[in-house]
C-alpha cells in the first residue's frame, strides 16, 4: 500500500520538540533532540532498541519529565502543566502502547467506555453505545465487543488499543512499536489502520518503530535516532540515501535482498 | 561514561528506608486529597465484594477452628480453679478484644494485601496504569481510592463475622462438655463485653483495613522491573502490612487501656 504524499511546508506545527534531554541515572538517553510534526503528518521515529524512542513519546504525552529542553504539543508546554491541565491536554492525545495495555479485568466494551464515561459524564447510554460501535467498526472488530482482552489475538489487541484512543477523537496519535510481535500479514493490516486513522481522523502522529516496512508504509517523514540525537530526518528514500554505516546497517538488517 | 559516586546522608539502607517512609506519607496524602467526589461507585462495590465475600471461606474456617481450639485449651486452666462457668466470658473477651481484629487483619494482609499488590503491580508493569493516565482519567482514584475504601469498610464486617463464627465454635466445644443453650451461652459471654471493647475493635479494624489497603496499593502502584517487580510488590505488601498491623495493635491496646 502506497501513502498519499502530503506537503507539510505550509501546515501548522502541532508538536515542536527542542533540545530535549533525558537521563536515567548515568544513562543519557536523549541528548538534545529536535523535532517538528506538522498538522496531519505521520512522522516515524526509527532507532535501535534502548535509544530512547519510547522515552521521547512518553515525554510528549506527559508520562515522563525531561531533564531539559521543551516539548510543545498543540500549543502547550507539556512539562509545565499541572495535574488538572495535563488531564485536559490528554483528551487531545492518543497513545497506543507496545503491549496494547488493555485493562485485563474489563471487556472490550468496558475498555472503550472507560475514558469516555469519565470525561463526558453527561453522555447517555445510547450515545456511549454508538461511540463504541463506531470505533469498533473503524478498526474492523465490531464482533469483539463483549470479549475480554485475554480472548483476543495480538493484532486484535493492538486494534482495540487504537480504538480506545480514537473514541476520544484525538488530534495527535503516538504509536509505540505498533507492529512489534505481530506476523507480517497482521503488521500490514496495522499499517493500513494507521494510515486510515490519519485520513479519517485527520491526526498528526509519531510512530515509534524499528520495523522498516511499517516505517515505509505509514511515515510521511522519517527521523533516525542515534546516540540520543536525530541524525537524519527526511523521506524514507532521503534518509537511506546515505553513507552513514549506522543507518545503512539498519536498512540491511531489515530488508533481505 | 563517568559514573559519579552516590552520596548518602546516613547510609544507603537508612536513606532508602526513610525515602520509602516519605514516599508512603506522600501516597497517603494523595489518597486523602483524591477522596472527594466523583466516586467510582461501581469499582468500590466490586472491590467490597472481592475483599469481603471472597474472604468468607477462609475467615469462616479459621474463626471456627480458633473458637474450638481456644475454648478447649482454656478449659483445663479454669477447671483447676473451679471457674469453668467463666469460660464463655473469657472466650468472648479474648475474641472481641484481640483475636478477631488481629486474626482478621492478618488473614486480610495475606490474602487481600498480596492481591492488591500483585494486581496493581501487574497493571503498572504492563502499562495499564499509564494507559489510564494518557486517556485523561485518574488511575489513582479508580485503582487506589476504591481499594482502600473497600478494605477500610469490609475489614470491620469481616471482624464481626469472625467473632460470631468463633463464638459458635466455642459454643459447640462447651456443648460437648456441658448442657448449655445457645441463648444462655451468648448471654453469659456478652455480659463482659463493654461498649469500649466493641468500639475499640471497630476503630482498630478500620485502621487495619486502611493500612492493608494503602500498603498493598502503594507497593503495586509503584512496582518496577517487570514480573519480578510484581512478585516483590505482592511480598512487600504482605510483610509490611503485617508488621504495621502488629505495631498498630500494640498502640491500640495502650490507647484502649487509658480509657478502661
Amino acid at each position: 500500500m502506497h501513502k498519499k504524499e502530503i506537503h507539510t511546508d505550509k501546515r501548522e506545527v502541532v508538536i515542536a520538540v527542542r533540545q530535549l534531554q533525558k537521563s536515567f541515572a548515568n544513562n543519557h538517553v536523549l541528548r538534545g533532540v529536535d523535532l517538528d510534526v506538522h498538522q496531519g503528518e505521520n512522522v516515524v521515529v526509527l532507532g535501535r532498541s534502548g535509544t530512547g524512542k519510547s522515552v521521547l513519546i512518553k515525554i510528549i504525552a506527559g508520562l515522563l519529565k525531561q531533564d531539559s529542553g521543551t516539548a510543545m504539543v498543540l500549543g502547550e508546554n507539556v512539562a509545565t502543566l499541572d495535574r488538572k491541565e495535563l488531564r485536559k491536554f490528554r483528551l487531545r492525545i492518543g497513545f497506543s502502547f507496545q503491549s496494547s495495555a488493555l485493562y485485563d479485568s474489563m471487556t472490550v466494551r468496558e475498555n472503550l467506555e472507560f475514558p469516555l464515561l469519565r470525561n463526558s459524564r453527561n453522555l447517555g447510554r445510547a450515545a456511549v453505545d454508538k461511540a463504541v460501535q463506531e470505533v469498533l467498526e473503524d478498526v474492523g472488530l465490531p464482533q469483539t465487543v463483549n470479549q475480554f482482552p485475554a480472548e483476543l489475538s495480538g493484532g486484535q489487541r493492538k486494534r482495540i488499543g487504537i480504538a480506545r484512543t480514537l473514541i476520544m477523537r484525538p488530534s495527535v496519535m503516538l504509536y509505540d512499536e505498533p507492529t512489534a510481535g505481530l506476523d507480517p500479514i497482521t503488521s500490514v493490516e496495522i499499517n493500513s489502520l494507521i494510515n486510515e486513522v490519519q485520513e479519517r481522523y485527520n491526526t498528526s502522529s509519531i510512530i515509534i518503530t524499528h520495523d522498516l516496512t511499517c516505517a515505509k508504509a505509514t511515515g510521511d517523514r522519517m527521523a533516525v535516532l542515534l546516540d540520543g540525537k536525530f541524525e537524519s530526518v527526511g523521506s524514507f528514500e532521503e534518509v537511506f540515501a546515505t553513507n552513514d554505516e549506522r543507518i545503512n546497517s539498519f536498512y540491511d538488517y531489515n530488508f533481505i535482498d | 561514561m563517568n559514573s559519579k559516586p552516590r552520596i548518602h546522608v546516613l547510609s544507603e539502607k537508612l536513606d532508602g528506608f526513610f525515602g520509602e517512609v516519605y514516599n508512603n506519607v506522600l501516597f497517603i496524602g494523595r489518597f486523602f486529597s483524591e477522596l472527594g467526589p466523583p466516586y467510582e461507585w461501581k469499582e468500590i462495590i466490586r472491590q467490597c465484594y472481592m475483599v469481603g465475600y471472597r474472604s468468607l471461606p477462609l475467615i469462616s474456617v479459621t474463626s471456627f477452628v480458633i473458637g474450638i481450639v481456644f475454648t478447649k485449651q482454656s478449659r483445663p486452666s479454669l477447671s483447676e480453679f473451679g471457674a469453668e462457668s467463666w469460660l464463655p466470658s473469657l472466650v468472648a473477651i479474648a475474641i472481641f478484644r484481640a483475636l478477631a481484629p488481629l486474626v482478621t487483619a492478618l488473614i486480610a494482609a495475606g490474602k487481600v494485601g498480596s492481591n492488591i499488590g500483585a494486581e496493581l503491580g501487574s497493571m503498572r508493569v504492563t502499562e495499564q496504569i499509564d494507559a489510564m493516565e494518557v486517556s485523561a482519567t485518574n488511575p489513582f482514584k479508580f485503582l487506589v481510592v476504591s481499594r482502600v475504601i473497600a478494605t477500610s469498610l469490609m475489614l470491620p464486617v469481616l471482624m464481626f463475622y469472625m467473632a460470631f463464627i468463633s463464638m459458635i465454635g466455642a459454643y459447640l466445644n462447651i456443648l460437648v462438655n456441658e448442657d448449655t443453650s445457645l441463648v444462655a451461652f451468648f448471654g453469659n459471654a456478652l455480659e463482659k463485653i463493654s461498649f469500649l471493647d466493641f468500639f475499640s475493635s471497630l476503630i482498630k479494624t478500620i485502621v487495619f483495613g486502611f493500612s492493608i489497603g494503602i500498603i498493598g496499593a502503594y507497593q503495586g502502584y509503584n512496582a518496577t522491573q517487570g514480573t519480578q517487580g510484581v512478585g516483590r510488590a505482592a511480598n512487600a505488601a504482605v510483610v509490611t502490612a503485617m508488621f504495621v498491623v502488629f505495631i498498630e495493635e500494640i498502640v491500640a491496646v495502650q490507647i484502649t487501656n487509658w480509657f478502661r
